[in-house]
């Protein structure tokens, strides 16, 4: 009888309960799309930001700490102390290895160009150096995925061109150097000849340095299978209390809280797994880049939060409206059976139950739909798919539930509050 | 032994006094018409009679029982156990067929029993028309459809609210010779009525004026 009722109030309120399907599938789609957006925007966010570079700096414990006390970290003229280039691969091994997007190893040295009496400074880097991993993967790294922003007149370097050089624009503008001349550089007894392929403005003091693979670089330094420092480039999750307290000192944290950290793709936590693999480094995040990410990642995922609880809140009111109206419509229906004899409550789940089932209904219907946003979303604004969380599907199915049982609240007030007698015989 | 009994009945809506000092006694197995003018106090005595409505002053008394202090939960309990309502606006399901319809009484007093709601179909005439839904059915027939579920739990009352209101001669006939057979087998019946012809069926017709009895006739049939 009970399943004959619902169904009878199903068939006869068809337009209405469509309506009430659609402002929950409204909001279900809403809500599915941005914890699906929002869930995958910590990834997404970080991706888009890896292309203005490193978050990571790995020095020397020796120049770390002229770094820290006196601002200086340059390597080379400042600390006699280097990082074993041997050693870099190894940065692939660590727990958060395949967060590790991208890195470039640097060896700085004083450098004169012939001609010239002041110094210049020579950075010898990776441009695209292909790295077989202790693991046995392989992997392409370097400047030029790092440095996407430079804007390079010529050709960006490639590893193999040993007698080659990028020139800062403003060097290359003092010396009236040209794309295609060839250039002399002297390190004490050192001298090599090398052909400029390339002059670049990075809009920073980069422009006043000379860049060559690292070869060169150590070649001239009289540095062998050493570096300077390392730029990573890794994907972070946002900084919280308990990241703030491991950067200060891991120690102070419980065995437990030391596991989350660890296991938590943290920049601190990045950085001291750095720090188990190359020997005698210091891995510092860059800070302002850190923190940006991290800024820039809660204030997007609030706003998504935002979003969500709205659409919801607009979700609940509709289907107060629309419930209520139909509550109404059908008062003489339920006065009728309170006047049989039915009690307050199996009339209640009497209408709890249609509106269950219509917001089961929408909610499917709203969570696929959710879904096609979320990859709108993903395309438009990160020009990638979004990944699809199952974790999704029981929030969802939750916040579905509260707000339709919320949104119904008022229609069961009101049909709590009818009387039999007052609605057949208006008194 | 009496059935029902008002005792000193009042009915107060803010400065409207809907019935005074009402005193009635109602036999088991008897028939009773009430009639009167609009505005008389038909349909308030009705709610108060059916449990639908509480009295602001005075006692009622159904089969022995005070309900006139009883809660709106006791009262829908007294309702769906000794209570068979009867309206003139039929007021029946519209999307439930005639059987169902008789069966959702069924349902809210014990357990739906397909069988026993046809035999009460059956007794009013409807066998052949269960099926149907009520916009499928004549006026007449949906109140043999209403009056089937008021019998449906074997009420100590029946109360019907102007039950020939709106039928046609022919129907009115066909209902009231139900109430004459429901009134043979034994049945109290409480009939609100503005028809003089339907209060002479009945065994006394109490007339209301201005919310208070202004005579009770005995009629000769």
């Amino acid at each position: 009888m009970f399943w004959r009722m619902v169904k009878g109030a199903f068939l006869r309120q068809k337009g209405k309960m469509l309506m009430i399907a659609f402002t929950i599938a409204l909001g279900a789609s809403l809500a599915a799309a941005m914890l699906n957006v929002m869930l995958d925007v910590g990834d997404k966010v970080n991706q888009e930001l890896k292309t203005y570079g490193a978050n990571i700096n790995v020095l020397p414990k020796g120049a770390s700490l002229l770094d820290d006390l006196y601002g200086v970290g340059e390597g080379s003229g400042v600390s006699d102390q280097y990082l074993k280039e041997s050693e870099l691969g190894n940065m692939k091994t660590i727990f958060w290895a395949h967060n590790i997007v991208d890195f470039t190893p640097y060896l700085n040295a004083k450098v004169k160009l012939a001609a010239q009496d002041s110094e210049v400074k020579l950075v010898g880097t990776w441009f695209s150096h292909h790295l077989d991993l202790p693991t046995g993967e392989s992997l392409d790294t370097g400047m030029e995925s790092m440095k996407s922003w430079w804007d390079v007149s010529g050709q960006w370097l490639a590893d193999q061109d040993e007698n080659s050089a990028m020139v800062g624009s403003l060097v290359a503008g003092r010396n009236n150097i040209q794309v295609g001349d060839t250039i002399t550089l002297e390190s004490g007894e050192r001298t090599k000849k090398l052909t400029v392929k390339g002059i670049f403005n990075a809009g920073s003091d980069e422009d006043e340095q000379i860049y060559v693979p690292l070869p060169t670089a150590q070649e001239l330094a009289d540095r062998a299978g050493l570096v300077s420092s390392v730029e990573v480039s890794a994907l972070t999750t946002p900084d919280n209390e308990l990241a703030r307290r491991a950067a200060q000192n891991p120690n102070s944290l419980s065995i437990k809280e030391q596991e989350t950290w660890y296991c938590t793709a943290y920049v601190s936590s990045i950085c001291y797994q750095i720090e188990e693999v190359i020997t005698d480094a210091v891995a510092k995040p860059i800070r302002q880049v850190a923190e940006s990410e991290g800024a820039i990642l809660e204030k997007t995922q609030l706003l998504m939060l935002l979003i969500t609880i709205l659409s919801l809140v607009g979700s609940a009111l509709g289907i107060s409206n629309l419930v209520t109206a139909s509550v109404m419509e059908r008062s003489r229906e339920i006065g009728l059976l309170k006047a049989v004899g039915a009690r307050n409550s199996p009339i209640t789940w009497l209408v709890l139950t249609e509106i269950l089932i219509t917001a089961v209904v929408g909610g499917v219907v709203g969570y696929f739909a959710g879904l096609g946003f979320a990859q709108i979303i993903g395309h438009s604004v990160f020009g990638s798919a979004i990944d699809i969380k199952p974790m999704v599907i029981p929030l969802v199915a939750v916040l579905v539930a509260l707000v339709t049982l919320a949104g119904s609240i008022p229609s069961i007030r009101l049909l709590l509050s009818l009387r039999p007698a007052e609605v057949l015989h208006g008194r | 032994m009496n059935l029902l009994e008002l005792q000193d009945i009042s009915k107060i809506y803010g400065n409207v006094k809907a019935l005074q000092n009402i005193d009635l006694t109602v036999r088991q197995g008897e028939w009773l018409a009430i009639m009167g003018p609009s505005g008389s106090g038909k349909t308030t005595m009705m709610n108060i009679i059916g449990c639908m409505d509480k009295p602001s002053n005075g006692a009622v008394i159904l089969d022995g029982t005070n309900i006139s202090k009883e809660s709106a939960k006791s009262l829908t309990g007294i309702r769906r156990d000794k209570i068979g309502l009867i309206f003139q606006q039929f007021h029946l399901i519209s999307y439930l067929t005639a059987l169902e319809n008789v069966m959702v009484a069924q349902y809210y007093h014990s357990m739906p029993d397909e069988k026993e709601a046809l035999q009460a179909l059956e007794r009013v005439g409807l066998g052949d028309r269960a099926r149907h839904l009520p916009s499928q059915l004549s006026g007449g027939e949906q109140q043999r459809v209403c009056i089937a579920r008021a019998l449906i739990n074997y009420p100590m009352l029946i109360l019907a609210d102007e039950p020939t209101g709106n039928l046609d001669e022919a129907n009115e006939g066909i209902v009231l010779d139900i109430f004459k057979q429901l009134h043979k087998d034994g049945s109290t019946i409480v009939v609100v009525t503005h028809d003089p012809e339907v209060a002479e069926e009945a065994q006394r017709t109490v007339v209301l004026e201005h919310g208070r009895i202004a005579r009770i006739v005995e009629n000769e049939k």
